[in-house]
C-alpha cells in the first residue's frame, strides 16, 4: 500500500468517512474538528440513506453511496439504529402515479429495485395513510441510520486503522498540502481535505465556490410505535426540494428504531438564522397529517433546524482545487450527505490513487463552479478522465430539474 | 385559535409571580397570570385536594383559576385578594410552551386548546425542580422526590402507617417530614449530605432572621423523634419490584433502613428554559444556571424581567421580594421597586448563607456506578455518558436527555456529575491534543460548561401535533416578525 500523510478537515460525517477510507489505503491520517464530531448539518440531518435521481449524477452518487452503506450494514453497531425499512414515495393523485411510473422504469435500467403500487398495495403497506390516494412508488432498498452515532463509527475504524482525531481545533485557512490552524501552528500533509461543509469556501482560496445554507426544520415525537413502516414521502418532493420559493415544506416521515417519527422537512435558502419559525414547522406537520390524520394526537418533543450545505447546482464538490493538487475538496452535499458520505469517500480515493473511479467524477469537479477557471484549468494529479461514462448511455431522467 | 392581549403576562403563580402581578396591577398595568398547574400558590401555596373547592381542570380554555380557598394557604389567599381586586385575571392549567417572539406566547391547556398572549412586558416567575441524583436503585418505583411526594399527599395519597425516608440535602427535608408526620407517615429517618458543622453554623445565623429561627425551633420540636442523620446520603436502593431497603452511608459507617418509599431531594434547580427560550442571557451559579438580571429584576431582553427561584434558589421571602421588585419596576413604579428591593436584598443575604451550608459535596459524585441509569427516558448508563466530553455529544451519541422530559431531570443531575475542580491559572485548554473517545477506552469529562445549558428549543412541553399546527397558523398580528435577539448562535439540535 501507498504510504502518505492525509489531513481531514472536519469532523461530520462527509470527513469521517474520508478519514477512514484514506485510513485504510495507507494514509496516515490526522481528522481536525473546530468543535466536537458530528456537530454540524450532519447533527441535524434525517438520516436517510436513499437513492435521488435529480440529476444523472446525483443518481450515481445516490446509488454508490447506498450500496457502500448496504455492503457494511450488517456489521453497523446497534447505536447506529440501523433500519432497512425502504421507502414508499407516495402518489396522491394520477398524474403522480404517472411520475412515479416514469421513475420506476429509470430505476430499473439502472438496476435499482422499484417497484409500483397501486392504492391498494399502498395501503397494504402503510394502512394509517388517509383514503384517497394514488398509490405510490416503493424502493425496499433505501434505509435509514442516525447520522451521529454512524459518524463516530466511521472514526472508530478510522482510528483502529491509526488516524488520529483532534476536536476543538479549528482550521483558519488551507493551501496546496498545508493547514494553518486558528492557534497559528500549521500542519503540512501530502493530501488536505476540506470537509467543513458550510464553512468550506472560507478557508479556501476557489473562485466561484459558494456554498449556500438551505435551511430545513425537523421536529421529533414521543414513542408511538406502528403509526407506519417506511420512510413516506410525497412525490411532489422533488419539485418542492428545489424550488426557488422562499420557504417550501414536503411531506417526510421517517419511522426511527426508537418507535418514534421525525417529521420532516421544510427548505429556506437565506435564513441563517438558527430559529425555530413557528408558521413554517406549522405548515410542515399541517402537510404530514394531510397525509397520515393519525399523527395529529402525537406528541411533538422536539423541534430543531439545520443547514444543508447547497452548491449552485445541487452537487456535491469532490476533487482536486485547480492548481493545488495537494489541496482537495468533499463538500456541498446539501440534502443527501449522509446517503452519499461513503461514495464521496470512495470517489476522493480511487482519484487519489490514480485507480479508475466507479462512478464519472467530472460532474462534481470543482472547476465547474468557476467559469473562468475552466479554461485554464490544469489536469489535476489523481483524476483521470473516466473511461466509462454512465451519465450518457443512461437515459435522461424523468425529475431532471 | 385563541388571542389575548395584556400589559404584562405573568408566568408562574407561586409566590414570585402572586407578588408580581399584585405589583404591576397596583402600578396600574392590565396583568394576566399563567401557571401550568389548576391550582394557584406554587410549590409551598398549593392547596391541598381537600382544600381547593373547586378545581379549575376545566375545558374552556377561558377556565378562570380557583381561588384559593380560605382553608388554603392564608398567605396565597392574602396575595390572590390583593391582585384580584385590581383586576388580575389568573388562567391556570394552562402552560407555556413557546415564545416564537418575546411579545408573543403560546400556551396549551389541559384539554388541548392554545392560547396566543401578547403583552408589552413579560414576567417570568417559572420557579424551581427538585434535582435528582443518581445511585443504584434509583429508578424503583418507591423512590421519588420530595417535593414530588408533597404534591402527591397533598393531592391526595396516603401515607398513614408508611415507613419513609428522606434524602438529600436542605431545610426542605425537615419541613417535608413534619408534613408526612402531620400526615401519619412513619418518618423512618433523615439522611442530610450537608455536615452537622455546617448545618449549625447556618442554625446560629439565623437570629439575624428572628422568624425564620421561630420556624426552626418549631420544627425540630416537631422532629424531635426522627432519627437525623449528618453526612449521610443514599448508595444503594434495593427490593423486589419495588423499594424495600435502602443503604445509607453516614460519617464512616454504613445503616440500613427497611422503608415503603424513598424521597430524595438534592436541592433545588432554577426553572431556567423559558428564560432561555427567550434568549434571556444566563449566568453560572452555586444553584447551576440562573437568569441574570439587574436590580430591578430585568433580564438582558429589555422587555423580559424575571422574579424567584430563576434567578438563584432562595425561598419564599425572597420569591416574593424579587416579584413585587419585578411588578413595580416593569410597569415603571420604580420608587416602589426600590423599596422592595431592600427587602430583596435582606432575603438574598439570608439564601446565600442557605446556599453555603447545604453546597452539594464533591464526594456525591461518585453516586452512580457504571451500571445506573443516568436518563430515565431513554435508559442510558453513567458509563456510556461520562465516556463524552459535553452534554451534546453525549446526546447525540448516547440520547441522554433526549426523551419526553428532555433533560429536565438528568440534565441538572449531569451538571453537578461532571462539574471538573476548577482548573489551576494557568493551565490552559490544550486545544490541539486533546484526544477523543474514540481515540482513548475513557477520559474524564469535559470542563462543565460543555456540561451546562444545551440549546432550548420549542416546545417546551410534549405538545400535540395538532395544536402546534394551530398555534403556527394563527397570524401574528400586528407585529413586526423579528425573532429574538441573541438567541442562537449556532446550529444545533
Ligand atoms: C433538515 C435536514 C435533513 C436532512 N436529511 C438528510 C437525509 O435524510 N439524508 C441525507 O443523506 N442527508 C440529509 N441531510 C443532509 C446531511 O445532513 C448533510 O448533507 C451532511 O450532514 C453534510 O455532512 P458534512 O460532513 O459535509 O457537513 P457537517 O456535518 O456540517 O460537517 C462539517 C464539519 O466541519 C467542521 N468545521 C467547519 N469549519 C471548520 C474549521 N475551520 N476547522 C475545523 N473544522 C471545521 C464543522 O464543525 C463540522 O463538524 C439533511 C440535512 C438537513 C439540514
Ligand atoms: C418540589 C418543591 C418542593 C418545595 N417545598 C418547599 C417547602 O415545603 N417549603 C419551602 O419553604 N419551600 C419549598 N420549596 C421552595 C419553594 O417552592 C420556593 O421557595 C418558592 O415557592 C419560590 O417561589 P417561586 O414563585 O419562585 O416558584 P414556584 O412556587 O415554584 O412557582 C412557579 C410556578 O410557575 C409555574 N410554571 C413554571 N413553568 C411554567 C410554564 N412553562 N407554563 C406555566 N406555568 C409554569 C409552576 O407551575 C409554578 O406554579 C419547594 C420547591 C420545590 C421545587
Amino acid at each position: 500500500m501507498k504510504q502518505f500523510d492525509a489531513i481531514v478537515v472536519g469532523g461530520g460525517i462527509v470527513g469521517a468517512a474520508c478519514a477512514e477510507a484514506l485510513a485504510h489505503v495507507g494514509g496516515t491520517v490526522r481528522l481536525l474538528e473546530r468543535g466536537h464530531i458530528a456537530g454540524g448539518a450532519t447533527a441535524a440531518g434525517m438520516g436517510h440513506v436513499l437513492v435521488l435521481d435529480d440529476s444523472d449524477a446525483q443518481l450515481a452518487l445516490t446509488r454508490i453511496g447506498r450500496s457502500l452503506w448496504t455492503e457494511r450494514w450488517s456489521h453497523l453497531p446497534p447505536a447506529v439504529e440501523r433500519d432497512a425499512c425502504g421507502t414508499i414515495w407516495v402518489a396522491a393523485d394520477e398524474a403522480e402515479l404517472e411520475a412515479a411510473s416514469r421513475r420506476a422504469t429509470a430505476y430499473a435500467a439502472h438496476g435499482i429495485e422499484a417497484e409500483l403500487l397501486d392504492a391498494e398495495a399502498l395501503y397494504g403497506h402503510e394502512p394509517r395513510l388517509r383514503r384517497g390516494l394514488a398509490g405510490g412508488l416503493r424502493i425496499p432498498g433505501d434505509r435509514v441510520l442516525y447520522p451521529p452515532t454512524a459518524t463516530r463509527h466511521l472514526l472508530d475504524r478510522a482510528v483502529a486503522a491509526g488516524a488520529v482525531i483532534l476536536e476543538r481545533t479549528p482550521v483558519q485557512r488551507a493551501g496546496n498540502g498545508h493547514v494553518d490552524l486558528a492557534d497559528g501552528n500549521r500542519f503540512e500533509a501530502d493530501l488536505v481535505v476540506i470537509a467543513a461543509g458550510l464553512a468550506t469556501p472560507m478557508l479556501v482560496d476557489v473562485p466561484g465556490l459558494v456554498i449556500r445554507p438551505k435551511k430545513g426544520h425537523l421536529s421529533i415525537t414521543a414513542r408511538c410505535p406502528g403509526l407506519l413502516r417506511h420512510q413516506l414521502i410525497e412525490l411532489g418532493y422533488l419539485t418542492s426540494a428545489h424550488g426557488d420559493e422562499a420557504a417550501s415544506v414536503a411531506f417526510n416521515l421517517q419511522p426511527r428504531a426508537t418507535g418514534q417519527i421525525l417529521i420532516g422537512s421544510s427548505r429556506q435558502l437565506d435564513d441563517n438564522e438558527p430559529h425555530v419559525d413557528q408558521g413554517i414547522v406549522a405548515r410542515m406537520l399541517a402537510r404530514a397529517t394531510e397525509y397520515l390524520p393519525a399523527l395529529g394526537n402525537v406528541p411533538i418533543v422536539r423541534t430543531w433546524t439545520g443547514f444543508r450545505p447547497a452548491t449552485p447546482d445541487h452537487l456535491p464538490v469532490i476533487g482536486p482545487v485547480p492548481g493545488a493538487p495537494r489541496l482537495w475538496l468533499a463538500a456541498g452535499h446539501e440534502g443527501f450527505g449522509i446517503a452519499t458520505a461513503l461514495g464521496t469517500a470512495r470517489l476522493l480515493v480511487d482519484q487519489w490513487l490514480d485507480r479508475q473511479p466507479t462512478i464519472d467524477p467530472r460532474p462534481f469537479r470543482v472547476e465547474r463552479l468557476s467559469a473562468t477557471h475552466r479554461a485554464t484549468a490544469c489536469v489535476p494529479r489523481g483524476a483521470p478522465e473516466c473511461a466509462a461514462v454512465p451519465d450518457q448511455d443512461s437515459p435522461p431522467s424523468p425529475f431532471a430539474a | 385559535m385563541r388571542e389575548v392581549r395584556c400589559d404584562v403576562l405573568v408566568v408562574g403563580a407561586g409566590p414570585a409571580g402572586l407578588a408580581a402581578a399584585a405589583a404591576a396591577a397596583e402600578g396600574g398595568q392590565s396583568v394576566i397570570v399563567l401557571d401550568e398547574n389548576p391550582h394557584l400558590g406554587g410549590q409551598i401555596w398549593r392547596p391541598q385536594a381537600a382544600e381547593a373547592n373547586q378545581p379549575s381542570r376545566s375545558v374552556s380554555p377561558r377556565a378562570a383559576a380557583a381561588p384559593p380557598s380560605a382553608h388554603a394557604h392564608r398567605r396565597a389567599h392574602a396575595w390572590h385578594q390583593r391582585a384580584q381586586k385590581r383586576g388580575v385575571i389568573f388562567e391556570t392549567g394552562m402552560t407555556l410552551f413557546d415564545a416564537p417572539r418575546t411579545d408573543h406566547l403560546l400556551a396549551v391547556d389541559a384539554a388541548g386548546q392554545a392560547s396566543a398572549f401578547s403583552a408589552q412586558q413579560v414576567i417570568l416567575a417559572t420557579g424551581a425542580a427538585e434535582r435528582f441524583l443518581p445511585f443504584p436503585g434509583w429508578t424503583l418505583p418507591g423512590v421519588m422526590g420530595v417535593g414530588g411526594l408533597q404534591a402527591m399527599v397533598k393531592g391526595g395519597m396516603a401515607v398513614r402507617g408508611k415507613r419513609i425516608l428522606l434524602a438529600g440535602t436542605g431545610p426542605l427535608l425537615l419541613a417535608v417530614a413534619a408534613f408526612l408526620l402531620d400526615h401519619g407517615a412513619h418518618v423512618v429517618g433523615i439522611a442530610e449530605q450537608a455536615s452537622r458543622a455546617a448545618v449549625r453554623r447556618f442554625g446560629t445565623s439565623l437570629w439575624r432572621h428572628p422568624n425564620k429561627l421561630v420556624q426552626a425551633a418549631r420544627l425540630f420540636t416537631r422532629l424531635r423523634a426522627v432519627p437525623l442523620l449528618h453526612d449521610a446520603w443514599p448508595t444503594q436502593a434495593e427490593g423486589f419490584g419495588r423499594v424495600e431497603q435502602v443503604r445509607v452511608a453516614a460519617g464512616d459507617r454504613c445503616q440500613e433502613f427497611d422503608v415503603d418509599l424513598l424521597a430524595c431531594a438534592f436541592g433545588l434547580v432554577p426553572r431556567t428554559e423559558l428564560a432561555r427560550l427567550m434568549g434571556c442571557a444566563t449566568q453560572s451559579h452555586i444553584d447551576g444556571e440562573i437568569v441574570a438580571v439587574d436590580r430591578w429584576q430585568r433580564t438582558t431582553v429589555a422587555t423580559v424581567w424575571c422574579a424567584g427561584e430563576p434567578t438563584g434558589i432562595g425561598g419564599v421571602d425572597l420569591a416574593v421580594a424579587e416579584g413585587l421588585v419585578a411588578g413595580y419596576a416593569a410597569s415603571g413604579a420604580f420608587k416602589r421597586a426600590g423599596r422592595a428591593a431592600r427587602r430583596r436584598d435582606r432575603a438574598r443575604a439570608f439564601a446565600e448563607r442557605l446556599d453555603r451550608a447545604y453546597a452539594l459535596r464533591p464526594a456525591l459524585r461518585a453516586l452512580p456506578t457504571d451500571a445506573t441509569v443516568v436518563c430515565r427516558c431513554e435508559d442510558v448508563t453513567w458509563q456510556a455518558i461520562r465516556a463524552q466530553p459535553t452534554i451534546r455529544q453525549a446526546k447525540l451519541q448516547t440520547r441522554c436527555g433526549m426523551g419526553p422530559c428532555q433533560g429536565r431531570i438528568c440534565g441538572p443531575a449531569l451538571a453537578f456529575l461532571t462539574r471538573a475542580t476548577p482548573a489551576a491559572p494557568g493551565t490552559a485548554t490544550q486545544t490541539t491534543t486533546r484526544p477523543t473517545a474514540a481515540t482513548t477506552s475513557s477520559h474524564a469529562a469535559g470542563p462543565s460548561t460543555g456540561w451546562t445549558g444545551d440549546r432550548v428549543r420549542p416546545p417546551l412541553v410534549p405538545v400535540a401535533v395538532n395544536v402546534l399546527i394551530g398555534a403556527g397558523q394563527a397570524p401574528l398580528a400586528n407585529h413586526q416578525p423579528s425573532p429574538a435577539p441573541s438567541r442562537h448562535q449556532e446550529i444545533s439540535l
